[in-house]
This record gives C-alpha cells, sequence and structure tokens, in this order.
C-alpha cells in the first residue's frame, strides 16, 4: 500500500514516499523505486495510486511544465503547477481518469516553500501537513502533535523518520523502503533512506 | 479486488550480475486446465542484443512482441543505431498504457546489452507498470521463482553458477506451479550479444536433482 508525506515548514519541505514497486498485493518486485520525482531544480512531485497511471501522468506533467519554462524563459511557480496538474487531471477524469494521488511540494523565490495534496478526483488543497495512504493516519496525528512551522530541517527529518518507524510498526502491510527529501532554497536533494528489512546483496 | 494477476501459466526470470545477464524460463501453455503444449519458446528474440521474455495471453504476446521487433527494426532504419533497452521498453509500455482495461493480458521482461550504458533489464505489464532493476521474474510460477533466485543472487556470480541459479529457479517453479513446465530454456547477454545455453527437460531435472528416494522433497 503506498505512502506519501509531506510536511512544510518555514524554509523548507520534508517528503517522504515509499519505495517499494508491487507487481500484485503480494508481491514486491522492486525495493528502491523513486516515487518522488524531479519537476525541476526546485519542485517535486510524489506519487501514489496505480503505476502506469503514476508514471504516465507524471512524465506527461513535468514534459509540459518543461516545455512551458522553455518556450517561455521561465520557470512556473509550485502555485501555478498545482494548479496546471489539477486542471489536467479534472479534464480527465470524466475522459479516461488516472489513477493517481499525488503530493506537490516546491520552493519559490517570491513566497518560501509550499506543499500542496491531490487525489486521483484532482481535488487540490494547499497545507502544511499532508499525506496519502493508510500510513498517513498514523504520520499525521504525529505530526499534528509535534510539528512546528519554526523547525529545524534536522527536527523535520527526525520527526517524518518517527512517522515511518510508526506506520512499520502499526501498518500490518507496511511498505518495506522509504525514502525523505527535502526541497529548500537550494533545490532538492535526499536526505534519507529508511529500509530496516531489507536485505541488499 | 483480484489478489494476483492471472499470468496464465508461465515461470519466467532474468537477472544481472557481474558477466552478463541470465533469462531463462520454462515452455508450459496451457488453456484452462489443459497443458496445451511443452514445447513453447517463451524468450522471443527481438533482435541479436534484445531478448524479450513474455507470459499471460500467449495471442497478446505473440501479436506485440512481433510489434515491438518491427518497432525496434525501424528505429535501426530511422537512426542507424541500435534502440536501448529503455526505449524499447517504452514503446510496449506505451502500447500497454493505451489498450489499458481493455482486457490485454501480458507480463514481459526485455532484457540487452545497450553499446553505451551496458547490461539493462526491463519489466512491464499490461498495467502499464514498467520498471528497471537487476532481478525480475514474471509469471504464475514466479513466487516460486524469487525465493530461490533471491536465496542463490549474488553480483559476482560466475556464469555457470548464474546458469544453474536459473535453472534451479525455474525447475523449483515447475515442481510447485502445475502450469508451469516442460524444458527450461537459458540464454546469456555479454557486450556480444545473446547465447542460448541451455536447455532441460524439467522431468530429467527432477531425477538429477534428486537422484535417489532420501532426496526428495518433503511432502
Amino acid at each position: 500500500m503506498d505512502f506519501l508525506m509531506g510536511m512544510c515548514c518555514k524554509d523548507f519541505v520534508v517528503v517522504c514516499a515509499d519505495t517499494n514497486a508491487q507487481m500484485s498485493q503480494i508481491l514486491t518486485i522492486k525495493h528502491d523505486e523513486d516515487k518522488i520525482v524531479p519537476i525541476d531544480s526546485h519542485k517535486v512531485m510524489a506519487l501514489a495510486g496505480q503505476p502506469g497511471d503514476r508514471s504516465q501522468f507524471s512524465e506527461f506533467i513535468i514534459a509540459n511544465v518543461r516545455l512551458y519554462a522553455l518556450r517561455n524563459s521561465r520557470r512556473l511557480s509550485t502555485h501555478a503547477v498545482a494548479n496546471f496538474t489539477r486542471n489536467e487531471l479534472a479534464t480527465s477524469l470524466r475522459k479516461k481518469p488516472y489513477n493517481a494521488n499525488m503530493l506537490i511540494a516546491g520552493y519559490d523565490e517570491s513566497c518560501g516553500p509550499s506543499l500542496y495534496w491531490m487525489d486521483y478526483l484532482a481535488t487540490l488543497h494547499k497545507t502544511n501537513v499532508a499525506g496519502m495512504g493508510y500510513g498517513s493516519y498514523f504520520a499525521l496525528s504525529l505530526f499534528d502533535r509535534y510539528a512546528k512551522v519554526d523547525m529545524e530541517e534536522k527536527e523535520a527529518v527526525a520527526l517524518m523518520a518517527r512517522g515511518v518507524q510508526e506506520v512499520i510498526s502499526r501498518i500490518t502491510v507496511a511498505p518495506s523502503d522509504y525514502v525523505i527529501k527535502v526541497v529548500d532554497k537550494n533545490g532538492t536533494r535526499t536526505v534519507e533512506t529508511i529500509s530496516p528489512g531489507h536485505v541488499a546483496k | 479486488m483480484k489478489l494476483a494477476k492471472p499470468l496464465h501459466g508461465t515461470t519466467t526470470l532474468a537477472f544481472i550480475f557481474k558477466k552478463g545477464i541470465i533469462v531463462a524460463a520454462d515452455s508450459r501453455a496451457t488453456m484452462g486446465s489443459y497443458i496445451s503444449s511443452q514445447t513453447v519458446h517463451k524468450i522471443l528474440e527481438i533482435n541479436n542484443r534484445l531478448l524479450a521474455t513474455i507470459a499471460g495471453a500467449a495471442c497478446d504476446c505473440q501479436y506485440w512482441g512481433r510489434y515491438l521487433g518491427m518497432q525496434c527494426r525501424l528505429y535501426e532504419l530511422d537512426n542507424g543505431k541500435r534502440i536501448t533497452v529503455r526505449a524499447a521498453s517504452k514503446i510496449l509500455s506505451d502500447v500497454c498504457f493505451q489498450y489499458k482495461g481493455m482486457g490485454l493480458s501480458m507480463g514481459m521482461m526485455l532484457a540487452g546489452w545497450d553499446e553505451e550504458t551496458g547490461p539493462a533489464l526491463y519489466y512491464m505489464d499490461t498495467d502499464a507498470q514498467r520498471s528497471s532493476g537487476k532481478v525480475f521474474s514474471c509469471g504464475s510460477g514466479s513466487l516460486y521463482a524469487y525465493s530461490v533466485l533471491d536465496d542463490g543472487y549474488k553480483w559476482d556470480l560466475e556464469v555457470d553458477e548464474a546458469l544453474e541459479l536459473a535453472r534451479r529457479s525455474i525447475y523449483q517453479a515447475t515442481y510447485r506451479d502445475a502450469a508451469s513446465g516442460g524444458t527450461v530454456s537459458a540464454y546469456l547477454i555479454t557486450p556480444d550479444g545473446w547465447k542460448k545455453m541451455l536447455g532441460s527437460d524439467v522431468g530429467d531435472l527432477h531425477y538429477e536433482y534428486n537422484p535417489t528416494q532420501a532426496d526428495l522433497p518433503l511432502e
């Protein structure tokens, strides 16, 4: 079951996703599938849902956002990307729906970090704490309890890792591997990978 | 909710290791509970660098396997160089996405040696899922094959060890999975292209692995 989590603080956004690729309900075929894909240097999109829809939709959005930047010599803001993505998803909803839920996180010169939550029905919300999947029920309340807007990056990443630990210990069918990424004024980077049970060869 | 995809009786596997890529499969075809053939080639030779394994509905795999071969050849004629595994897998994955929900049934792996980037292995299916990786298995017997394969897999296997691992994995899958059987075929892919390495009857293998009564698996 896919797990996505995002937390927006004063100077950065932390995004977490599991990295398991499943072939069916009972078979994991990959432990390092990156579900947090870069849109540009300061924006990422974390996706959950059906694997085919997930990759086709994200590739389509990313290609168009990059095309816009090339044509107009200026980048779309995170707000603009979120609304463009919503529009595309909402347009296809009544034709050929994409089963993809996502978080969009970015950092803009003008307004700092931001985080958007969107489900497959194209409901868009701008929030500071957002999650997808069963795991998010556990992590959300933990963040509501402990998250502060002015947290240091270190604290935020540690809190995210605590959320992941809770998911691992409480969900019966929890994913085994996770990645945590941070988006801030310096761009996007992976800060932690969590794979407790997996024996790498 | 479907728990497992109905990939009709097949076990295929492929893995990348130090010396190249091993691709292996069984050879049984079934129509329901009837075994319709014991001599099916489930490893398609797309061109002299690319191999595809097929699982699922034979008709879709045959048709789209041919289509993929055609597109790869057209790419060569257009661009004067061989297509990458990544690009070839994307062609098929895009077809799968286009026809999603319309009843196609395929689970394929594409393996080859790219000119610039070396060995590559992709898994794709009719849900339009597409992943690159080092170890994959596909088909109804894949769960059985995975355990044996994961247990014996190491990056620095020798060629003969790797072939034996593939052979044993497929054999164990045919032992448990009624819909897999026939013969184990295995190919090795190196920078020079693919080469067929072995074809052994799983019935013979059973006695090779279990020469005496005491060697037989627990019932």
